[in-house]
């Protein structure tokens, strides 16, 4: 063995102290930290801090408590939120935006085949406009054309960054589900020539829904049966695969949660007999403006209902909405949400939660909920956002007032401790951008003229 | 003298509530006296602690402390509550849709490009439970307006109560509405835009043609029913619903509501009233801060609205259409908020708290939905603020109503005392008392 010289020796000796060294000390001290300070700080599942903090490290939030108890280190980005207030950002359990053309792939009674995943897109400025109303997060379904529409994307709007890093991986995997006037094509008229599509009526869209189930039950039988006879060496030929039967089964098996869009009560019952025949579970009823009337049986079958709040009269579905639905539901122990399937209410769904103070009296506290925490255990992602704690993804957003004041104004938006969205940023950006339109519009401009020209200069020479 | 406070007579409303099916049309009327609130007139100082007295259906007299001695009345003792005027809509269909899909239950947009004989109070339906989901929020009193095509008719003003329409209607025939013809085109490229425009251009030409000859038609019909004076011997004049019916626009009596959206709709909507020799008012007005000095210079008043609505195109602020009312305001143009809604007329006061957040002062958000719309409709001698002489048409509440939080307990429409319940009360109290099997 070669002998080292001493001063070989004491470098190779620091060099493994300060490997050690790197090694001992907390990952705390290689992430960048983002201290929001002297805010009221609306935690929703801990209750209010006046004059608190949060401290952000790396994507998590790495602290919370009383401003003077939050220590960050030296380099800590400081933001100072005085008089302003931090919510966690809100989480919108029903939209649309994003997506690349239409939300229906409306065909067939069921095309749980399909994914919204397939379809995402990150130039739809709907995303940027959720972000400056303080919503990071959102459930985006397939629209209600057909009982059994396409499977879900949960994502978070994180305007900038490639689509695939949009959806969030631990998300459980969803389909949804639609009743009434819609999968039985009420409110529009068929083209003159073609007959009108089936289910036509309630009784169809059940038997769809009954179906779809039978239909999966006899396919994983199939299955089953052939991983039977494989194991007993009987060189058995596998089934056909499915995509579609797939989809079933995951939903037989617990793997696919339901999302329902459905209105009347008498649907949503109905939704739940099949389920509990069928032997899976529905995780949310989607809108489920009737929910007040069946709010016990949603309850006893423990699925959730996420509803806007104050639409009503728009159809005749919708005649019996009220905005005590909300109210109705949450005390009767249905796990309650307010969602918009609005690219423009997505943007306020804090307001929609005040709604549910003023019919049926929630307190602040459970009305803040409703666009939040709630949300988030409909969509199985609780573990990650829908509150300020300790551990979870830093998505906060900071209000120049309380979220629930129609008065409220966001500043900044944070998803995972990156600021996606800040008002001063983007008040400064606009002259910019006004720029660098006209610049676009002058070159686009000169691009015609120049071919106007060379078409006249061709035709001369053509004419010649 | 009959004393309620307002605790005593919201319960004695919900036990009233469980043996109604269906709403009264109308309130109660009678000598109120509201004592203890903070009432806002809007065009004067806030009262801290005041009175305020409602007999036959005007409000008699306001004012600080007490009302004096010798008026009687039922007094509600509103003591850490709040008195506005009631909030005032100036476009909704309320009375003309109850639901929108429901073909036979809308009757807000005509056949045809041209209805300016179309009038809103002609199909008003009082007993629509759109009424009472409105009126218990405090919006006492909308414009009804029919939609569609290029004229769409004549709007009414009516108060959210009665039990015909001729009982409703504040004033019949308030303005004439026209949706302004839009010059829309796409194109790949500078090129394509371009050829594209040319086209659309010509349908156009053509519906702006169609619009002007219709007001060259009324004003040649107008001149006509002049020269035929009385003791002239031309022949008599024949008989025209629509052109009659356009009389008081081209005559200068009736305004004309223009719907535009866009710069260059809004500025050729500016050339066509001037041409006509139309008051306008402009509606909707998403990229109305472009065309401000227009507007001023013109003095052309604005219906901004709906404020809860997203910007027209992809690289517009995100904030635009609620600083669109901070820049009139800025700029000394009067306007009024809107919801251009009719289910959710009742949010009107959030609409205009969007504003408030974005740069219009608080007590201009308020104003922008009650004396302002008064005053470009010229009903202001009538509504839009507390003041003495004026329609008793109010709300009692417990903070400031443009708060969603806020609880309106009180309305009074022509002075009668509106019941509070409304088809969404009803449900309520009626699911509410659904027998829930014990938990065992």
């Amino acid at each position: 063995m070669r002998k080292l010289s001493l001063n070989q020796q004491s470098l190779r000796l620091t060099a493994v102290v300060a490997l050690l060294i790197t090694m001992a000390l907390p990952a705390a001290a290689q992430q960048k930290e983002i201290l929001i300070r002297n805010a009221t700080v609306l935690t929703v599942t801990n209750g209010v801090i006046e004059n608190g903090s949060v401290l952000i490290r790396g994507t998590r939030i790495a602290a919370v408590g009383p401003a003077d108890s939050v220590r960050a280190s030296a380099n800590a980005e400081v933001i100072d939120a005085t008089g302003r207030y931090v919510f966690p950002g809100i989480i919108d359990a029903h939209s649309h935006a994003g997506v690349v053309g239409s939300v229906n792939e409306g065909s067939l009674p069921n095309t749980g085949m399909v994914r919204i995943h397939d379809v995402l897109m990150n130039e739809d400025i709907t995303s940027y406009r959720q972000l400056a109303g303080g919503t990071t997060a959102a459930n985006i379904l397939h629209g209600s054309a057909n009982a059994i529409g396409g499977q879900n994307a949960v994502v978070k709007w994180k305007w900038g960054k490639p689509i695939s890093e949009w959806p969030i991986p631990t998300a459980p995997a969803g389909i949804k589900f639609a009743l009434g006037e819609n999968p039985k094509s009420s409110n529009w008229n068929v083209p003159s020539g073609q007959t009108r599509p089936y289910p036509n009526t309630r009784m169809g869209v059940e038997e769809v829904i009954r179906d779809a189930f039978v239909s999966a039950k006899a396919y994983m039988a199939s299955w089953d049966e052939y991983e039977a006879d494989r194991r007993r060496r009987l060189d058995p030929i596998p089934p056909k695969k499915d995509i579609l039967m797939e989809t079933m089964a995951g939903i037989l098996r617990g793997e696919i949660d339901v999302h329902s869009h459905c209105y009347r009560s008498d649907e949503i019952v109905m939704l739940i007999r099949v389920a509990e025949e069928m032997g899976f579970k529905v995780k949310t009823f989607q809108h489920v403006l009737e929910g007040y009337k069946v709010a016990p049986e949603i309850a006893a079958h423990g699925a959730g209902g996420s509803t806007f709040i104050d639409w009503w009269g728009f159809k005749m579905e919708a005649y019996d909405a009220t905005p005590y639905n909300v109210a109705l539901m949450y005390r009767d122990g249905v796990l309650t949400a307010v969602n918009s399937d609005s690219d423009e209410l997505g943007r306020r769904l804090n307001q929609d939660a005040a709604k549910a103070m003023k019919y049926g009296g929630l307190t602040a506290d459970e009305a803040m909920r409703l666009c939040t925490i709630n949300p988030a255990r409909q969509l199985g992602i609780e573990d990650r956002v829908g509150s300020i704690e300790v551990g979870k993804d830093a998505d906060l957003v900071i209000w120049t007032a309380h979220p629930l004041s129609t008065y409220a104004r966001v500043e900044t938006t944070l998803i995972e401790g990156e600021i996606y969205f800040d008002r001063q940023r983007d008040l400064a950006m606009r002259e910019s951008l006004k720029q660098e339109k006209q610049r676009l519009l002058d070159m686009e401009k000169a691009a015609a003229d120049l071919e106007k020209k060379t078409k006249k200069t061709k035709k001369k020479e053509v004419t010649r | 003298m009959k004393i309620f406070r307002l605790s005593i007579a919201l319960s004695l409303g919900a036990l009233g509530l469980l043996a109604q099916s269906v709403l009264p049309s109308s309130g109660t009327p009678g000598t109120y006296i509201i004592r203890g609130a903070t009432i806002h007139p809007v065009t004067s100082p806030v009262i801290p602690s005041g009175h305020l007295v409602i007999a036959d259906g005007k409000i008699e007299r306001l004012g600080a402390g007490e009302a004096p001695a010798g008026v009687t009345g039922v007094v509600i003792d509103a003591t850490g509550f709040h008195v506005y005027p009631g909030m005032i809509d100036a476009n909704t269909n309320i009375g003309l849709i109850e639901i929108n899909s429901v073909r036979g239950s809308v009757d807000s947009s005509e056949i045809g490009d041209f209805n300016p004989n179309a009038r809103a109070s002609a199909a008003l339906n009082p007993h629509s439970e759109l009424i009472p989901v409105t009126r218990v929020s405090g919006v006492t009193t909308v414009i009804s307006v029919p939609e569609g095509g290029i004229i769409s008719g004549q709007g009414a003003m009516i108060n959210l109560s009665g039990w015909t329409p001729q009982q409703m209607v504040l004033r019949d025939a308030i303005a004439l509405y026209v949706d302004f013809p839009r010059l829309r085109s796409g194109g790949f490229n500078a090129a394509e835009l371009a050829e594209e425009e040319k086209k659309a251009k010509k349908g156009y030409e053509k519906q702006l043609e169609d619009l002007r000859q219709r007001i060259r038609d009324a004003q040649a019909f107008a001149r006509a029913v002049e020269a035929r004076a009385p003791g002239s011997t031309l022949p008599r004049l024949e008989r025209d619903l629509v052109l009659e019916s356009m009389q008081g626009v081209v005559g200068g009596r009736v305004p004309v509501v223009i719907q535009a959206d866009y710069a260059r709709d809004i500025r050729e909507a500016v050339k066509f009233a001037e041409e006509a020799g139309v008051r306008m008012i402009l509606s909707g007005g998403a990229h109305v801060q472009e065309v401000i000095d227009l507007l001023r210079e013109k003095q052309i008043p604005v219906l901004l609205g709906p404020i809860l609505s997203l910007p027209p195109r992809a690289d517009d602020p995100y904030d635009l259409i609620f600083t669109n009312a901070a820049a009139l305001h800025a700029a000394g143009i009067p306007f009024a908020i809107q919801t251009r809604d009719a289910h959710n007329a009742r949010n009107l006061p959030y609409h205009a708290a969007a504003c408030a957040a974005f740069g219009l002062p608080k007590e201009e958000a308020l104003k922008s939905i009650t004396i302002n719309p008064a005053r470009i409709f010229g009903v202001d001698d009538v509504v839009g603020s507390l003041e003495p002489g004026k329609m008793a048409n109010l709300f009692v509440a417990d903070g400031d109503p443009l708060e969603i939080t806020t609880n309106v307990r009180e309305v009074f429409i022509a002075g009668e005392r509106m019941p509070m319940d409304s088809r969404h009360t009803l449900l309520y109290e009626k699911f509410r008392a659904r027998p829930r099997k014990s938990a065992e």
